[in-house]
């Protein structure tokens, strides 16, 4: 599977190709050390599936998501113009990414910028794969595992998908356990809106531990997410609570790919 | 009765009444123009359903069962109860003495009969909420922007409708003793009527009339307490609903002044120092400072809060201490609306800068930049306000017309120009990992 590799479009567009789906990675699913796990996790299973599948790679740019909810709708505007340049260049028609706030940048505030694709996240998509047969899972490898979901809110709320990734929670068929908060009601992370970035206001607890804890409750040995950010934060707090040796915060992407050892 | 002086009295009492709600509610409606324009007219369809489910059948409001239940009581029962508001009218202009009775016959029996369980039904549901507020304290009732009036705001509205209520009651028990009583007994109040077994005919009639003046009178009183309380609600939950925004929660509004800049820079032929085209304005102040930059549906939505603190119980920020409470937000805004409003009034018809402004002066900075975006405020309003809509204006007017964000943010946004992403990672290593699958 290590020789196989993921085409960039400008490898694409020279061989006069065109991809089926665009692999949106975003920032933190390129740079992140722990997020890149994730992008390489979907990324090995697209190409398992025999997906024709192909990435931006130097050419992607932030979304502009951070800039535009810290407020700076001047650059979240520049960036967007020029990755939809960029897009529209390449023709591209559809693209999937493993980041919901990407996926919502994408989706819904692009189009008014001339960008208009059909974008789906990427639970959304292993979704499809799975139903389609084109992804299967054998082994069953989670079989019976007790894990918790935590909504990621620009998934969520802002767009309403909280049947895709539980599907996939399904499909695995690990013991599922929900948070009192969730879908939804589900409590945030603590990353969106550019708090990621920068120091929380002041309080008696930070956002990230309250929602670990919540997870907690439900004694998972996995608690599943769906977002890079949502990651690093839900990561933070089961490292706060000193639980690390016995839960895992773990992508629904690199879930499916445990699951079904697809890695042959 | 015939027509005599009383009804003067109604006719004016009435009149006036409706003369000073008019100029009240002109002056909210005044004040939620100071918005800037935006369009919410389109999709009608979509719009009338969404009103339909979301205010007529309550549907947000039952996510709290317990409170969703007594105010469908409340709010079944106001809009029912208030069909004999009619009849109260034509009696009071023409002197007639209920007027449907007769011709209705058995139905209107009926009617009463109904309306006077609702009227227990209103009652009893009042006692709950007020038992919730005071005795049960829900915390949501007392977080620090309810301290003083809008505490009382809530205990008052119930006090006055467990009082018209019982108005409506007596009126139907005194009259059920009466020889000349035109209908009844009814249901209820005939339970009540021994409290009057002792009075005299004149007696019962002055108590019936008593109860009747005591009922239209604190109706229109009430009426003219709504454009100062948070029940301006009832009216306004309707249109806010209708011009709800439909889109998903997470699509921002793209600004429109912005994208043209944008366009701009980007189009290598264009000149940069060109004039600006004839007749263009002069440039608007970018995001929010002041309830005039908010919009016009911003500012409804702070008329329309019920102050029910639904929103700041699943902030994220406010349960986990911080200033935030979107709640708050809604309130400073309508505070703000009405002290600008008064200014407007004071100073012949122009607003004179007063030094002050929504930012800083009701909402501060720490309240702003604790907000994560996520929506669960929006997602909780029973009336479809959307607290994160004014947050975002605000950043966008502390960012982009002070450059005044925290150092991190800054740093962030500077990499984001630099290096297309929030750290400072090489643009040329960002397809790194694809040679590690
Ligand atoms: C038109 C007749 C209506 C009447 C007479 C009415 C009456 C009331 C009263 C008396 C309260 C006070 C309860 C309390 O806060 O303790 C209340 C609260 C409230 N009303 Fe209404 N209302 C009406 C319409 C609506 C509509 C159409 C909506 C939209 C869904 C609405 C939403 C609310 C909300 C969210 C609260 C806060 C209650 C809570 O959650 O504790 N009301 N209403
Ligand atoms: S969007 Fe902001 S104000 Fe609304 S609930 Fe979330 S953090 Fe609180
Ligand atoms: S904004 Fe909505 S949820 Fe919040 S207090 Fe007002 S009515 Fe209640």
């Amino acid at each position: 599977m290590s020789q196989q590799s993921i085409p960039s479009m400008a490898d694409m567009m020279a061989q006069g190709k065109q991809p089926e789906v665009l692999f949106w990675v975003g920032c933190a699913g390129s740079f992140d050390d722990r997020a890149k796990k994730i992008t390489k996790a979907f990324a090995r299973i697209l190409l398992q599936a025999g997906v024709n599948v192909a990435i931006l790679g130097k050419e992607e740019s932030c979304t502009g998501d951070p800039a535009k909810r810290a407020g700076n709708e001047f650059l979240f505007q520049m960036q967007a113009m020029t990755n939809i340049e960029v897009l529209n260049g390449y023709e591209i028609k559809k693209i999937v990414t493993t980041c919901p706030h990407c996926f919502n940048t994408l989706k819904n505030e692009y189009p008014a910028l001339g960008g208009n694709y059909e974008v789906m996240h990427h639970t959304q998509y292993l979704k499809e794969l799975l139903e389609s047969g084109k992804l299967k899972i054998e082994g069953g490898k989670l079989k019976g595992k007790r894990i918790t979901f935590h909504d990621p809110c620009y998934l969520g709320r802002a767009n309403g998908e909280y049947e895709a990734p539980r599907k996939l929670i399904e499909t695995i068929e690990a013991e599922f356990v929900e948070m009192r908060r969730c879908k939804s009601k589900g409590l945030c992370c603590g990353a969106g809106g550019a708090q990621m970035f920068k120091e929380p206001e002041k309080g008696n607890k930070d956002i990230n531990i309250e929602r670990t804890e919540e997870a907690l409750e439900t004694q998972p040995e996995i608690i599943a997410a769906a977002c890079p950010f949502c990651n690093t934060m839900m990561s933070d707090g089961v490292k706060n609570k000193e639980k690390e040796g016995s839960i895992k915060v773990l992508d629904l992407a690199e879930l499916v790919e445990m699951a079904g050892d697809l890695s042959s | 009765m015939s027509f005599g002086i009383a009804n003067i009295i109604f006719l004016a009492a009435l009149i006036i009444a409706i003369a000073i709600f008019a100029k009240n509610a002109g002056k909210i409606r005044r004040n939620i123009m100071l918005g800037k324009d935006v369009n919410r007219s389109d999709r009608k369809g979509e719009r009338w359903k969404n009103m339909g489910l979301v205010a007529f059948g309550q549907s947000k409001m039952v996510k709290r069962p317990i409170a969703g239940f007594f105010h469908i009581l409340i709010y079944v029962g106001f809009v029912l109860i208030n069909i004999e508001v009619l009849e109260i009218l034509i009696d009071g202009v023409f002197g007639t003495h209920r007027v449907l009775a007769s011709p209705l016959g058995a139905v209107y029996t009926t009617a009463i009969n109904f309306f006077e369980v609702l009227a227990v039904l209103v009652i009893v549901a009042c006692v709950v909420f007020l038992w919730r507020r005071n005795v049960q304290r829900l915390p949501r009732f007392h977080k620090d922007e309810m301290k003083g009036w809008p505490t009382k705001d809530g205990n008052y509205i119930l006090i006055i409708e467990i009082v018209l209520m019982f108005a409506l009651l007596l009126m139907n028990a005194s009259e059920a003793n009466m020889e000349a009583a035109v209908a009844g007994p009814y249901l209820v109040s005939q339970h009540l009527a021994s409290f009057f077994s002792g009075m005299s005919q004149e007696g019962l009639h002055t108590a019936e009339r008593v109860f009747w003046w005591a009922h239209i009178l604190g109706i229109l009183a009430f009426l003219n307490y709504l454009p100062f309380s948070k029940h301006f609600h009832i009216i306004l939950a309707f249109p806010n609903t209708w011009y709800a925004n439909l889109n998903p929660k997470g699509k921002f509004d793209n600004n429109e002044t912005v994208t043209r800049e944008v366009k701009m820079m980007m189009d290598p032929s264009a000149d940069p120092y060109a004039a600006p085209a004839e007749g263009q304005a002069e440039p608007e102040r970018f995001g929010a400072k002041d309830v005039m930059d908010l919009d016009w549906v911003n500012i409804m939505n702070a008329y329309a809060c019920t102050e029910c603190g639904r929103c700041t119980a699943e902030c994220p920020a406010n349960q986990t201490g911080k200033k935030l409470s979107p709640r708050k937000i809604m309130m400073d805004v309508r505070d703000r609306a009405d002290i600008v409003g008064a200014n407007i009034d004071a100073n012949k018809g122009t607003f004179k800068d007063d030094g002050k402004s929504l930012l800083d002066d009701h909402i501060s900075r720490e309240e702003l930049w604790a907000c994560t975006t996520c929506n669960a405020c929006v997602e909780a309003c029973p009336v479809q306000i959307d607290p994160l809509n004014i947050i975002m204006k605000m950043r966008q007017y502390m960012v982009m017309e002070e450059s005044s964000a925290a150092q991190e943010l800054n740093l962030m946004m500077t990499n984001v120009e630099n290096n297309g992403a929030p750290w400072q990672f090489a643009q040329a290593d960002r397809d790194n990992w694809a040679s590690e699958l």
